[in-house]
């Protein structure tokens, strides 16, 4: 008897990334190679722990014999593709990309997009000051977490996280069309009337910070967030018998969200309300 | 669910229709303790379709003939008798599991909340053995434990028969292997388990009590007779986070800290996985660590263990238990926690438990032995004065007695609310929401009710997750299984009736505060 699944089996395929020859396990995209040979990405729709979705089309590559860029969270890596990360070509796909999203939508608290502004040159602002934005108000409808679609820049993750890549109970999706699109609960309910079971899935996958832990939200309402003065500590959810691993964030010893390790087998990043939301008895009675 | 995406089949066996149950193929809605009866006629189904693993039986099996004899009396007809489910459904899902090529009995409370509990269990384990779906690469059996640390518990040996990794205290050479590393001379009698603890407190055999880390003023079954119990002891000490309904009844509270987010130290989860938890913030106030705790017992009753850390203890326990030998802090961190048995430390762990019943020489062991259960229904029958079933259980967002999750505010969180199916509402002309109340022969409640069409008719369902609100413990079942000794949690007969117009209202629903 074998210990692991029989039927995984490990044959490599190599690639050319930027002139560079990467092999890579069968089965694995054009991302995972330009990580293997230390290329850096970006990725805005994409999640280790989701199915690509291609949605932002920031992480085009350039295959050599295909007509357009493709998004290399997505394609599989076939062997002897030769791709280029850095073209002209894909650097200017990539900055109009980052100039589209930042005219419209509120990146201010997109820590990972940031810095591919930076790589790529991109200035959203070059539009001029009347161009259309998200207008949206932050929807507080519970303790949990909030909804602040001004940021959001409808990568979809949400989506598939609430649906069949973890949770399965379907509560968002699109809604609208075009500029007006926008992810929404059923006939745009609010959360605690719709099917939303609260495992804050959502939340952990967002990029863009548009969904929000409330602790977050209050302690920046309150100009005290501070992330550099923050720790994460990991550690093993008390609520049942399957051992998920929970990342505590914490600032001034207290607890101020909490995260799952999306390459940690017991659960890949998703957690439930519990996991999730329920650590605030460890500091009941601390501001009595 | 990424299994059922993939194409895999799901049976949900329950008596209420689940939000589990709505994702699978088929949700067979059983009567409440008719889990044998099910298993039975699975297994005589099987037999009688010749679905059966022969070369596995004959080779990792004994007492087949005998289990074959026992079981044939289960046929379709009686099985959908006693069950009441449909034939040609339980004929189904006897011959989708059998031959599947790998298959899965996952279970929890449902099964072992019964006073034939180790029946339930063992009647689960024949169908395995019936089939080989056991030891085998995506095979097996799988109780679902309810806490994080249910299982490391047990494999420490907070068990009143074994030493840590399931060393016998009744073995000499196991005892003296401990005694050495300890320095003491143990007792060499079984201690009792909880259930027997209280017998025993009736009795005058056990007069003070060390409690840490549970609630039982508030989570034993016929709750009044426990409290009666806990109030009797001379010494009542209680070690815990909260001001519990336990702590209150104690002579002396230790305030503890927060095991997952404030010590050092390990869990073990369903899957035999020791994983590391951490101090992420430091314990509150007075609060100390529950090895230091016990460290200052000991101190103070004449034995200086000094100030070990959480790895001390744990070098310790690998010395100790052959299970975790391989199982260092290093590895742990290194490789996202390790499963028993993992000897040493070039061992990858186990990641199934019973691969030994495919092996030649049985790994050296005896063949598994099938077992002989026969169906026996909820110790308390419904009767005239008591004709509705109550069953407990939990919900989502919440999580044994509130202590803990009373600490969030969930918005879906529904409270105390008695589970009904309408149309049982309805003969009884009662309102969606309405305060009634329920009676057991062991105690009475007031308690709204919710109008819960997944409820079949003549069962009822509540949470045990707001004692503050509704002392439902009152009304469960104390009888328990002599050889688990757990309580019948999940079956109790009870009457629901209406209550003075005035009090019928439904009361605003107020919300439990950790540590209430």
């Amino acid at each position: 008897m074998t210990a692991t699944d029989p039927n995984l089996t490990e044959t490599a395929v190599t690639i050319s990334v930027n002139g560079n020859d990467v092999a890579v396990p069968a089965g694995s995209s054009i991302l995972d190679a330009c990580t293997a040979a230390g290329i850096d990405t970006p990725t805005i729709c994409y999640a280790e722990n989701l199915t690509p979705v291609n949605a932002c089309r920031v992480c085009v590559v350039e295959v050599e014999n295909s007509r357009t860029l493709v998004p290399s969270c997505s394609r599989t890596a076939e062997e002897g593709m030769v791709v280029q990360t850095d073209s002209d070509r894909v650097r200017h796909s990539r900055k109009m990309v980052l100039e589209f999203l930042g005219s419209g939508v509120d990146l201010s608290q997109a820590d990972e997009i940031a810095p591919w502004m930076e790589t790529y040159g991109a200035d959203p602002t070059r539009f001029g000051d009347d161009v259309e934005t998200m207008n949206e108000s932050v929807r507080i409808e519970d303790d949990l977490y909030v909804r602040d679609y001004d940021k959001c820049v409808l990568c979809y993750k949400c989506v598939e996280a609430c649906g069949d890549d973890a949770q399965h109970t379907f509560a968002i999706s699109m809604s609208g069309r075009g500029f007006g699109a926008r992810i929404a609960t059923e006939f745009d309910v609010t959360l605690p009337e719709s099917a939303c079971v609260y495992c804050g899935n959502c939340v952990a996958v967002c990029p863009t910070n548009a969904l929000q832990f409330k602790t977050e939200f209050d302690l920046r309402k309150a100009d005290n967030w501070r992330e550099e003065d923050q720790s994460v500590t990991q550690t093993v959810c008390s609520y049942c018998g399957v051992g998920c691993n929970l990342e505590l964030h914490t600032q001034d010893e207290r607890i101020v969200k909490v995260t799952s390790p999306n390459d940690h087998s017991v659960t890949s990043g998703h957690l439930c309300i519990k996991g999730r939301f329920g650590w605030q008895y460890v500091h009941a009675g601390a501001d009595d | 669910m990424t299994g059922l995406d993939n194409g895999a089949r799901m049976y949900a066996v329950d008596p209420r229709r689940t939000s589990s149950a709505k994702f699978a193929d088929l949700w067979l809605g059983l009567e409440l303790g008719s889990d044998v009866a099910l298993a039975n006629t699975v297994a005589n189904h099987i037999i009688t379709k010749d679905l059966v693993n022969h070369e596995f039986i004959a080779h990792s099996t004994e007492g087949y003939e005998a289990f074959k004899e026992s079981v044939s009396t289960y046929t379709l007809e009686r099985g959908a008798a006693l069950t009441g489910l449909p034939a040609e459904v339980i004929a189904e899902m006897a011959e989708a599991y059998a031959t599947a090529e790998k298959a899965q009995i996952l279970w929890t409370l449902g099964i072992t909340e019964h006073h034939n509990a180790v029946d339930n269990v063992l009647a689960l384990c024949n169908l395995a053995l019936l089939t080989g779906h056991i030891g085998r690469w995506g095979s097996g059996l799988v109780p679902l434990r309810g806490q994080n640390n249910v299982q490391g518990g047990g494999d420490m040996g907070a068990l009143p028969n074994k030493f840590p990794g399931f060393q016998n205290v009744t073995d000499d050479a196991h005892r003296a292997k401990f005694e050495a590393v300890y320095g003491v001379e143990l007792p060499a009698e079984d201690g009792i388990h909880l259930t027997l603890m209280f017998e025993a407190m009736e009795r005058g055999d056990i007069t003070a009590a060390y409690v840490i880390g549970e609630n039982p003023a508030d989570s034993e079954a016929d709750i009044q007779h426990a409290r009666k119990m806990l109030s009797g002891l001379d010494l009542l000490v209680v070690q815990d986070i909260f001001m519990t309904r336990t702590a209150e009844l104690a002579d002396v509270v230790l305030p503890a800290s927060v095991g997952w987010a404030e010590c050092e130290g390990t869990v073990t989860s369903s899957e035999r996985r020791v994983q590391r938890v951490r101090a992420a913030v430091p314990p509150p106030g007075e609060a100390w660590h529950d090895q230091d705790i016990i460290g200052e017992l000991a101190r103070r009753m004449g034995y200086d263990w000094g100030h070990p850390t959480s790895e001390d203890l744990w070098e310790e326990l690998r010395s100790l238990s052959p299970l975790h030998g391989g199982m260092t802090y290093e590895r742990l961190e290194a490789e996202g926690g390790l499963q028993w048995p993992c000897p040493d430390v070039d061992h990858p762990g186990s990641p199934f438990l019973h691969g030994w019943l495919w092996e030649d020489d049985l790994g050296g062991r005896g063949p598994a032995p099938f077992s002989t259960v026969e169906h026996a229904g909820p110790k308390e029958e419904l009767t005239e004065q008591f004709p509705i079933r109550l069953t407990t259980g939990r919900s989502l967002d919440s999580y044994n007695t509130g202590v803990q999750s009373g600490g969030y505010d969930s918005p879906i969180r529904y409270g105390d609310a008695l589970d009904i199916n309408p149309a049982d509402a309805a003969r009884l002309e009662l309102d969606d929401g309405e305060r009634v109340l329920v009676s057991s022969p062991r105690g009475s409640v007031e308690m709204p009710i919710r109008f819960q069409p997944d409820i079949p008719v003549g069962l009822t369902f509540t949470t045990f997750h707001f004692p503050e609100l509704v002392d439902i413990n009152k009304l469960t079942n104390d009888a328990w299984d002599k050889r688990s000794g757990t309580a019948e949690f999940k079956a109790a007969s009870i009457r629901i009736e209406k209550l003075p117009a005035e009090t019928r209202e439904q009361a605003a629903v107020v919300e439990p505060i950790a540590g209430a």
